[in-house]
């Protein structure tokens, strides 16, 4: 019995860091300083390490690029593999492209027939398939982006623009015109307002080649912003996450919001 | 006395505007010739910079020209001061500043205060910036300091250690 207890508290221990923190979602942009009519290409992962494709791919089914007059671009060459997607991507507009992945998913567990069942969907499905007298129904919405940016030429503010849905970031400081040792500002807004109090991370990708993880843990103002200094050039990953019970549904009781960002920091 | 004022500062604008009068920048640097088995000729910028590191006035940008050739604006941004300082705002080419990437060697830039690149900078304190990148090479950056138009003839040296030799400004009032 005592082994049997330990056994279950080593498996909970070895689960519970994933549990809590999942894995860090990214996107790694093969360049964001560009000229018009080059290529990117990028590379989509789950990990812990940044940026090393190690465990899953993030999978490209909600893919937004936005251009810089706001139109939608369709990814070219987009492969899933064992631990990686990759597509590629066209700078035809001068300007700054977005590049982002949009989940806004509902999750429902229930009962039925005494088996336990899981489900996800949107708003629209879970009136069709999840039963109205679903037993034990546990339903949670959650709201995700994980984006990058890349400039053709000069940088412009047109797809920058924000949704006003879940969790975003407004770059106060263009997100192509960071460099190292010069404080750049961020904004952040929960459906369009700002969102105080926010506890923000940012941290430089080489992690495999250094003992730290190097974290720098911020927190928004009460405008929603703060700033970032950046020690060194590099490829940075920015997160924050909260949670509300604004949800779409009135079965789900809470909302996760969640925001990444892959950034570029220049050299002088 | 107020006759007196405006006549004192219409003397003093005709003052300032003969002591412009051909004024001239020259700018002699010079391109080393590292001993390496892949050579390519560098992309150069040279620019005028105000206090605050924005451009004040683009004076030349050699790069790869070549229309038989890949398009050479796509390694601009490698000149990543210049592109940041405005090269990335610059539709290419710019008549009397662009042109073709040259060999190693000694060059002279001379510019009158005249001649379209600087017949709109203010009087002030800038720097000239050399910005110099080489395709599987390095990358060096120099800047000297001077003064437009100045009251005397002024001289400032920078010594680069890569990409750059020596880079020596003159102006001449």
């Amino acid at each position: 019995m005592r082994t049997a207890l330990r056994a279950i508290a080593a498996t909970a221990a070895l689960l519970a860091p994933f549990a809590s923190h999942a894995h860090k979602m990214w996107l790694l942009p093969s360049a964001t300083v560009s000229t018009v009519d080059q290529w990117i290409t990028v590379d989509a992962a789950v990990s812990n390490d940044l940026f090393y494709f190690n465990h899953v791919p993030l999978r490209l089914d909600s893919l937004a690029i936005t251009a810089p007059d706001g139109s939608k671009v369709n990814a070219e060459n987009p492969f899933t593999g064992k631990y990686r997607s990759v597509f590629d991507v066209q700078l035809k507009q001068n300007g700054t492209y977005k590049v982002a992945l949009v989940n806004n998913g509902l999750f429902a567990s229930y009962e039925e027939n005494g088996q336990r069942k899981r489900w996800r969907g949107n708003a629209e499905k879970f009136a069709k398939e999840v039963p109205a007298d679903a037993k034990n129904l546990e339903v949670s919405e959650s709201v995700g982006r994980v984006e990058t940016f890349v400039t053709a030429g000069k940088p412009t503010e047109g797809a920058l623009k924000s949704a006003n849905v879940g969790l975003e970031l407004v770059p106060l400081t263009h997100p192509n015109d960071l460099y190292a040792g010069e404080a750049s500002k961020f904004r952040f807004l929960i459906d369009g307002q700002p969102a105080a109090n926010l506890e923000v991370v940012v941290q430089a990708g080489g992690t495999r080649y250094r003992n730290d993880q190097e974290e720098q843990k911020l927190k928004t103002d009460a405008k929603g912003e703060l700033a970032v200094n950046w020690p060194t050039p590099g490829m940075y990953w920015l997160e924050t996450g909260s949670e509300d019970q604004k949800t779409s549904l009135k079965q789900a009781k809470q909302r996760r919001l969640s925001y990444v960002a892959t950034f570029e920091v220049l050299p002088q | 006395m107020r006759t007196i004022t405006k006549l004192a500062s219409a003397m003093l604008l005709i003052g300032s505007s003969c002591a412009a009068f051909g004024t001239e920048l020259n700018l002699k640097l010079t391109i080393p010739r590292p001993d390496v088995a892949e050579y390519h000729r560098p992309y150069l910028a040279v620019w005028v910079e105000n206090q605050d590191q924005s451009a004040a006035a683009q004076l030349a940008v050699w790069y790869q020209t070549d229309t038989k050739k890949e398009d050479g604006t796509q390694w601009l941004k490698d000149l990543r001061q210049w592109w940041r300082r405005g090269g990335r705002e610059i539709q290419m080419p710019v008549d009397g500043v662009t042109g073709a990437t040259r060999p190693a060697g000694e060059y002279t830039l001379s510019f009158k205060n005249t001649d379209k690149q600087l017949a709109t900078l203010a009087p002030g304190k800038y720097n000239v910036v050399v910005e110099a990148v080489r395709e599987v090479g390095g990358r060096e950056l120099l800047r000297v300091p001077f003064e437009w138009p100045g009251t005397r003839k002024q001289t400032a040296t920078a010594q680069g250690k890569s990409e750059l030799g020596a880079i020596t400004l003159n102006i001449t009032p």
